[in-house]
């Protein structure tokens, strides 16, 4: 079991705040949008991914749990895209 | 793979209102121009469809599941760009939790694509045998046919097709079959955005998964298949798997339709074995009418292919993806020499940034990004590092939005740098050729993405839209 760090770009707003407190997997393109580096996320690091994930106005930033091919989301606020 | 294995040198070749062949058309087989094939005309072309799923429920399933079975040894794969292998679709939607829904897409919202539209109006039927099959394969009580509402033809053909059926129901449980129109911008096609659209939310594409074959239109499990992909699967339903493969290559068997544009005599939709030659596509249209100086394969999200390799390229997956291509809807649009392949391609570029629906930030801003630096170049001053900028853009747009759309204009952009590299060094040198000032000759329609989808965007998703589909719906499936 892993969990990975992505974004949903239809809620994403390019508040930044994934950047600000993630570093060390999100950094910003030009326009402000997030580019995440979706390798597995362990230990501290998945501490500081659930807190990004928790202070993200749109709660655009998701922390997936992955094991083989189920998938769980754990952004309790995660907004439908639909 | 049973029955004569054709080369690509003499691939045989239809023209849409063409004269009989061989083994070609298939799914053309027929038609004229004066109309759609009626009821009695489509059954007396292609005989009754074989009796289908009895009364008792076990009979049915095992019907469902030999007709899926039948479909993958077919080795049918989707015709609305992706080339998915129809029969796994088809089995995850089956296993899906609750009763599936089909739809049968003919959104078409490419500009360089004609065929589903002229398939819908010419055989609307082979489409809704195929559909009918997809919801028996599948366990759906509902079809929903979708075509683009600016294609008045295709649609009227479809009214009159499931009228005609309403008369004369198939035996056993046969779907709802309903018509919905759907709007003509270049996404609205796009699964997620069509099953957006048919529950009421705007033609945009939705965040997945769920994909639309786990939870889809009214969070039921739902196949989303290409219009050409279902007339297939009705035929195969007819004539077997084997005879299936009589025409294609072992990966991708089977006939195609192609909608051939540019400087040639007779432009049009065809009928392709895969694996066919362009040449022999290009003979069937009369020989081109001036030099060719390349190709778009696949469509806006397609790839350019220079004319140095237009020679020998073969139509099938296999081959294509040696430069990079794909075969896309079946879209191949040839470039004339008079015609700048930057100018052409920056054209193309701005309107595939026009046709955003604007959700993702790195599509709307990498997209916009892209246009203007390919029109800068065309059309202004002379700038030394703009392929460096093109690769570093297209680095930040590909793969970043909900959708595939700016991955497609991505791929169109950065194919262009290869098969042109010439014209675009030459440009990044010395600024625009004399060539660039001419008229644009790749089709760019003026299909801006609607206002009401961006007010329902605004006004909050899932505002009811009843008043501009046609819809209709009656009960009955294929005779």
């Amino acid at each position: 079991m892993s969990h990975r760090v992505r974004v949903n770009p239809i809620t994403c707003e390019a508040h930044g705040m994934c950047a600000e407190l993630l570093p060390e997997r999100v950094t910003l393109d030009e326009w402000g949008y997030p580019i995440v580096d979706g390798t597995p996320v362990h230990g501290w690091e998945l501490e500081h991914a659930r807190r990004a994930a928790r202070a993200c106005p749109t709660f655009a930033l998701l922390v997936d749990r992955e094991h083989g091919r189920d998938r769980e989301r754990e952004s309790a606020g995660r907004r439908s895209a639909r | 793979m049973s029955g004569p294995h054709s080369t690509i040198a003499e691939a045989p070749l239809q023209r849409a209102r063409g004269a009989a062949a061989p083994v070609l058309p298939r799914l053309l087989a027929g038609v004229h121009t004066e109309g759609a094939l009626t009821l009695a005309d489509h059954l007396s072309v292609h005989g009754q469809l074989p009796p289908l799923r009895g009364g008792r429920r076990r009979r049915g399933r095992e019907h469902a599941a030999a007709l899926i079975d039948e479909i993958e040894r077919s080795g049918l794969l989707g015709h609305g760009g992706a080339a998915f292998p129809t029969a796994t679709k088809m089995r995850a939607v089956a296993s899906g939790r609750g009763r599936a829904i089909v739809v049968a897409n003919g959104a078409e919202g490419e500009p360089a694509s004609l065929k589903d539209r002229t398939l819908l109006e010419m055989a609307p039927h082979l489409v809704l045998d195929g559909a009918v099959l997809a919801a028996e394969a599948v366990d759906a009580d509902e079809v929903i046919v979708c075509a683009c509402e600016t294609a008045d033809a295709s649609v009227h053909s479809l009214e009159q097709a499931i009228e005609e059926r309403a008369v004369e129901p198939r035996a056993g449980r046969s779907p709802k079959l309903h018509l919905r129109t759907v709007p003509g911008h270049y996404v609205a096609g796009q699964e997620s955005a069509l099953v957006n659209y048919l529950g009421g939310g705007p033609a945009m594409p939705t965040f997945t998964p769920p994909l639309p074959f786990e939870q889809g239109l009214r969070r039921r499990p739902t196949l989303v298949d290409n219009v050409e992909t279902l007339a297939h699967v009705a035929l195969i339903a007819r004539h077997g798997a084997p005879w299936f493969r009589q025409l294609g290559t072992p990966s991708q068997p089977g006939s195609a339709l192609v909608t051939l544009s540019g400087p040639v005599a007779d432009p049009g939709v065809y009928e392709i074995e895969h694996g066919a030659s362009l040449a022999s596509l290009i003979d069937a249209a009369g020989g081109t009418t001036t030099g060719v100086r390349g190709a778009l394969l696949g469509g806006y999200a397609g790839a350019w292919v220079s004319r140095e390799w237009l020679g020998g390229v073969a139509l099938s997956k296999e081959h294509l993806a040696a430069h990079g291509a794909t075969l896309g809807a079946g879209v191949v649009l040839l470039l004339s020499d008079q015609a700048c392949p930057v100018a052409e391609t920056a054209r193309v570029a701005r309107w595939m940034a026009g046709q955003s629906v604007r959700q993702c930030g790195p599509c709307l801003n990498g997209l916009d990004s892209l246009a203007g630096t390919l029109e800068q170049l065309a059309f202004n001053g002379a700038e030394a590092s703009v392929t460096r900028r093109i690769e570093r853009l297209a680095s930040l747009t590909a793969r970043r939005g909900a959708c595939g759309h700016p991955d497609g204009a991505v791929n169109l952009i950065l194919s262009a740098l290869e098969a042109f590299h010439g014209d675009f060094a030459e440009h990044a040198r010395h600024g625009a050729c004399d060539r660039c000032a001419r008229p644009p000759e790749l089709p760019l329609p003026d299909r801006e993405v609607s206002d009401q989808a961006s007010r329902d965007r605004v006004s909050g998703r899932g505002s009811s839209r009843g008043g501009a589909s046609r819809d209709r719906a009656t009960r009955g499936g294929a005779t």
